[in-house]
């Protein structure tokens, strides 16, 4: 869908997300401990929303959200970005939106 | 009754005593002592003592160039010592016997008990009876699902006591490498198993297993989202690894802080989540239309748990993987029976915790 691929290449973070979902918050949070501020987009607050739910889960997030793009790829939901962080893999791929890292 | 020889041989086959062989609450005087007859072979070992101590004082007493032989007739002050250990042995012998005792009768409470719930539990489930919790006592509702998780994990745990127990063994054997790996792989797979099945219990109710009732209550204590902190784990390990290499000391140190990071924000999305849950319990109702929709709206809420108990698994099973990665095979089966032996001793401390607390006034 051209609408997330759009606004997955944005920003170097940017994370899908639904206004009520808690793990989307802590993974934004995760971020923020990295000291990088990911472009949080809310699908429950988007008229299209629901077809951008489609559309993520057609690109292969199991969950729909949070759905973590870096440098307009996509990551994958919570589990890929925790194994990632816990690899020492998330860190290099945050260098270039990390500021004085 | 059994006798006294049984019931200690029953004790060291379900494994309470051996991991207490390092902590000695009766002193020196029944060090890695399990025997039958523990009370006529520590007065040997008593007396041995003391046969050194009578040689020192005996030298060290008024008449220094008496001979060996003389020294041999106690002076009135060594009697009256001998006397005073005599008693001492017999008061600890006594505290030891009355112990076991008590242990012995709790534990097989605690396995009739086991024993009547599985079977009332499995006539419920033939009935199919699940919404009247009257009779299973302990846990009010039961859901078929985390029946079975609680089944399953009690069998989990007799099969990892058996691990460990190889584990130990291979180890002190010096077995090839290629031998332990698949050991340590067995041991992994042994955890991705339990976390499959708590994954299975977390879809039933999540609540139930959030609770921990499944566990010990000494394990309760320490729990972390449903299971123990990942964090925790690596300094539980640490000590256990020395000597490691400088790079494994960088990436050990790394797994740590980013263990800690994914805690951090798990343990905050926990916190929000409690926060909107309150926050939607607690909204002015104008009419109990409302109020129960409310309700639905909090049950809801709560499915989120279950993604959160799952994470904090992922994280688990992730910790102890980049650990695998970090360690020579030798060192991830040091640190895996570091791992079991530390829950295995949380769970012996949780049955000596019962049997002191099951009979106060």
């Amino acid at each position: 869908m051209d609408k997330v691929t759009r606004l997955a290449s944005e920003k170097g973070v940017v994370i899908f997300s639904k206004s009520s979902c808690c793990l989307c918050y802590a993974v934004n949070i995760l971020f923020q401990e990295l000291g990088v501020h990911p472009m949080v987009y809310e699908i429950d607050q988007d008229p299209e929303g629901k077809e951008m739910e489609k559309a993520l889960m057609r690109m292969g997030c199991n969950a729909p959200v949070p759905a973590v793009f870096i440098s307009g790829q996509l990551v994958g939901s919570t589990n890929e970005v925790m194994s990632l962080h816990l690899s020492g893999n998330l860190i290099p791929l945050l260098k270039p939106y990390q500021p004085f890292s | 009754m059994s006798s006294p020889s049984s019931q200690l041989a029953t004790l060291r086959r379900m494994s309470i005593y051996e991991p207490f062989h390092q902590i000695s609450m009766w002193g020196d005087t029944f060090h890695g002592d399990a025997s039958p007859n523990t009370g006529s072979s520590t007065i040997v070992q008593v007396d041995t003592r003391l046969d050194n101590q009578t040689e020192y004082l005996s030298h060290n007493s008024v008449e220094p160039s008496r001979s060996d032989q003389e020294a041999n007739k106690p002076s009135e002050k060594t009697q009256r010592r001998l006397a005073q250990n005599r008693e001492a042995a017999r008061k600890s012998r006594l505290r030891k016997k009355a112990y076991v005792q008590q242990l012995e009768s709790s534990r097989l409470k605690l396995a009739q008990l086991e024993q009547e719930l599985d079977r009332a539990r499995r006539q419920g489930i033939y009935t199919g009876s699940t919404s009247d919790g009257s009779h299973f006592g302990l846990s009010g509702n039961i859901n078929p699902g985390i029946t079975a998780f609680e089944m399953e994990y009690s069998h989990w745990v007799e099969e990892q006591n058996r691990q460990i127990y190889e584990l130990r063994n291979a180890l002190q054997k010096h077995i090839t490498d290629i031998e332990l790996r698949i050991l340590v792989e067995n041991g992994l797979n042994h955890y991705n198993n339990l976390f499959r099945m708590k994954a299975d219990a977390a879809k039933a109710d999540v609540l139930s297993l959030i609770s921990g009732m499944w566990r010990t209550s000494t394990e309760r204590f320490f729990q972390w989202i449903g299971g123990f902190r990942p964090s925790e784990l690596l300094n539980i390990l640490m000590p256990q690894l020395e000597p490691l290499t400088e790079q494994q000391l960088i990436d050990v140190c790394n797994l740590r802080q980013s263990s800690q990071q994914a805690e951090d924000a798990l343990q905050q999305g926990i916190d929000k989540l409690q926060q909107s849950l309150v926050q939607i319990i607690t909204e002015e109702q104008l009419s109990s239309g409302i109020y129960q929709s409310q309700m639905v709206a909090a049950a809801e809420k709560l499915e989120a748990l279950e993604s959160f108990v799952n994470q904090a698994d992922h994280l688990r099973q992730q910790t102890m993987q980049q650990m695998y990665r970090v360690l020579t095979t030798r060192q991830a089966a040091r640190a895996l029976l570091a791992l079991g032996e530390y829950f295995h001793r949380l769970r012996a401390l949780s049955s000596l915790w019962a049997a002191q607390h099951l009979e106060s006034a």
